[in-house]
């Protein structure tokens, strides 16, 4: 069984993780057009090399960012939150399609 | 074809034809060029040359011919799909694939076998009723059967009641069927390589040239091509290549993983599925059990075969065919499935002039062979999108119309 070292819980085997997608930072919500978002959705690089990607590990619920190799399916590092995000992201609501 | 087989049988030599003429240089110019040299990028080089008299095609491939997910797949040919465009196109593959063999003079082992695939739970008979009588309307033959027929159809499956997951019930798709997936690609290389189409082996495409919104050119390890048109068909690598031509696709790629069992006797018919416990199980025509569909828990562009898919592939396949037990493996692989958010391809245009996708295969893309080579063809020959594969446009992401196949595919992700 593989191995990933969750920040919180150390090293766990890697069945006890969710996979959570690639990192993007979040889009302007302001400035995104209806387009732009369909892309942060749905569109991916899909990188072949090294990528960094959300990873939960599930019994206690806790999310963090690992930098991986796709090819030779070797994890680099783990990491938490905070070293990309030091802020916490302010929604400024706008009613319904005011803005697109 | 018989008297053609009745001939190679009578004659004492058993001789071997060569299928393909060797390797020559590359020409400097293609009207198209099809990256990719597997069942679909064949496919469509075929139905090119032979149908559009569009001759002037290479196909230009990394590896070898039908090396990458051709021969990694696991040979299931079906239509019962759930949605209407899902059946359809799915449909008019299967009776392609019913007509290969004859197409290309040329035997593909075409086996209608049927596939059955179980329900351990209420919801899924829900959901099995719902997709038989949707085959039905688009004249696809699916039935929802009881545990007594299953029991006439697969004698051997594991019935009991006491069982982890009892099987409730069953899709009963009398069109499932399979083929020799090798023989499919090299039926398509050999047709089309007699009409004139080139087939470039070891020929890697490192850049893909782009000039005013509009493809000019692909740079190969071995010189540069100018051309049309060029078609994409490298299932696994679709975001890689496709990333040459600036365009990014909603796919992320898994490894799915199967295995094979030594030969036994001819003891199980149909194609079994389950999708609850993770397994689908059938015995090829050699008498080998192909025990499949166990996808990675995340991305990865690995072939690498994984202990944990060798147990949990191992104990779903035993829960159904206690008999297995004993049986000893033969080979376990990986082919990389290209996985999109509704478990549909994405077939057509792209933002790129003349830049054609044939990409996001998942788990379904064997199956759809012949009709992607029909299709992709024309739109190329003719430049109008078919409304068979209309639907499966790179746009529709756009537009929030998502074609969701997720419930009707027999791996999980």
């Amino acid at each position: 069984m593989k191995l990933l070292r969750c920040p919180l819980n150390g090293l766990r085997n890697i069945s006890e993780f969710t996979y959570g997608g690639e990192y993007h930072p979040m889009p302007d919500h302001h400035k995104t057009s209806a387009r732009g978002w369909v892309e942060y959705v749905f569109f991916h690089d899909n990188t072949a090399g090294v990528v960094t990607e959300w990873w939960c590990h599930t019994p206690s619920s806790f999310w963090f960012l690992a930098e991986r190799n796709t090819i030779t399916d070797e994890v680099l590092r783990t990491f938490t939150v905070d070293e990309y995000h030091r802020q916490r992201i302010e929604f400024n609501h706008s009613p319904l399609g005011q803005d697109s | 074809m018989p008297f053609a087989l009745l001939k190679y049988g009578l004659s004492r030599k058993y001789p071997a034809k060569h299928h393909f003429t060797p390797a020559k240089a590359l020409k400097k110019h293609y009207d198209v060029v099809i990256i990719g040299g597997g069942g679909h990028g064949a496919a469509i080089a075929y139905n090119l040359a032979k149908y559009h008299g569009v001759r002037d095609v290479a196909i230009l491939e990394k590896s070898y011919l039908g090396g990458g997910n051709t021969a990694r797949n696991t040979a299931v040919i079906r239509s019962n799909y759930l949605t209407e465009s899902g059946v359809e196109f799915y449909r008019e593959s299967v009776k392609l694939y019913n007509n290969l063999s004859n197409e290309f003079n040329y035997n593909v082992m075409m086996e209608n076998r049927g596939q059955l695939t179980l329900a351990h739970s209420d919801a899924a008979i829900r959901s099995f009723r719902w997709r038989a009588e949707v085959n039905k309307h688009l004249g696809v033959r699916s039935e929802l059967v009881d545990r007594q027929t299953i029991a006439e159809l697969v004698p051997n499956l594991n019935l009991s009641e006491d069982s982890r997951f009892p099987i409730m019930a069953g899709l009963w798709h009398a069109d499932g069927a399979t083929a020799r997936h090798d023989a499919v690609a090299w039926g398509y290389a050999k047709g089309a390589c007699e009409r004139g189409v080139e087939l470039h082996q070891l020929t890697e495409v490192e850049d893909i040239e782009i000039s005013q919104g509009k493809v000019t050119g692909v740079k190969t390890n071995r010189g540069k091509i100018s051309c049309g048109a060029v078609v994409q068909a490298v299932a696994g690598a679709s975001s890689i290549v496709a990333k040459k031509a600036g365009i990014r696709l909603p796919i992320h790629s898994y490894p799915l993983q199967a295995m094979v069992t030594q030969p036994y006797k001819p003891i199980l018919t149909p194609h079994v599925s389950s999708p609850h416990v993770h397994v689908y199980v059938h015995q090829t025509s050699r008498g080998e059990f192909v025990i499949g569909g166990g996808s990675d828990p995340y991305p990865l562009y690995n072939t690498r075969a994984t202990l944990d898919q060798r147990e949990s592939l191992s104990a779903a396949a035993l829960e159904l065919f206690p008999f297995l037990s004993q049986a000893r493996l033969l080979r376990q692989w990986a082919g990389i499935t290209d996985m999109t958010p509704d478990y549909s391809p994405i077939m057509g245009l792209s933002p790129v002039e003349n830049y054609y996708l044939d990409a996001g295969w998942g788990t379904w893309g064997f199956k759809a062979t012949p009709i992607c080579g029909v299709t992709m063809a024309e739109l190329i020959a003719t430049k109008r999108v078919p409304s068979l594969i209309k639907p499966f446009e790179l746009e529709r992401f756009y537009r929030y119309q998502q074609i969701n196949e997720a419930g009707a595919t027999a791996a999980s992700h």
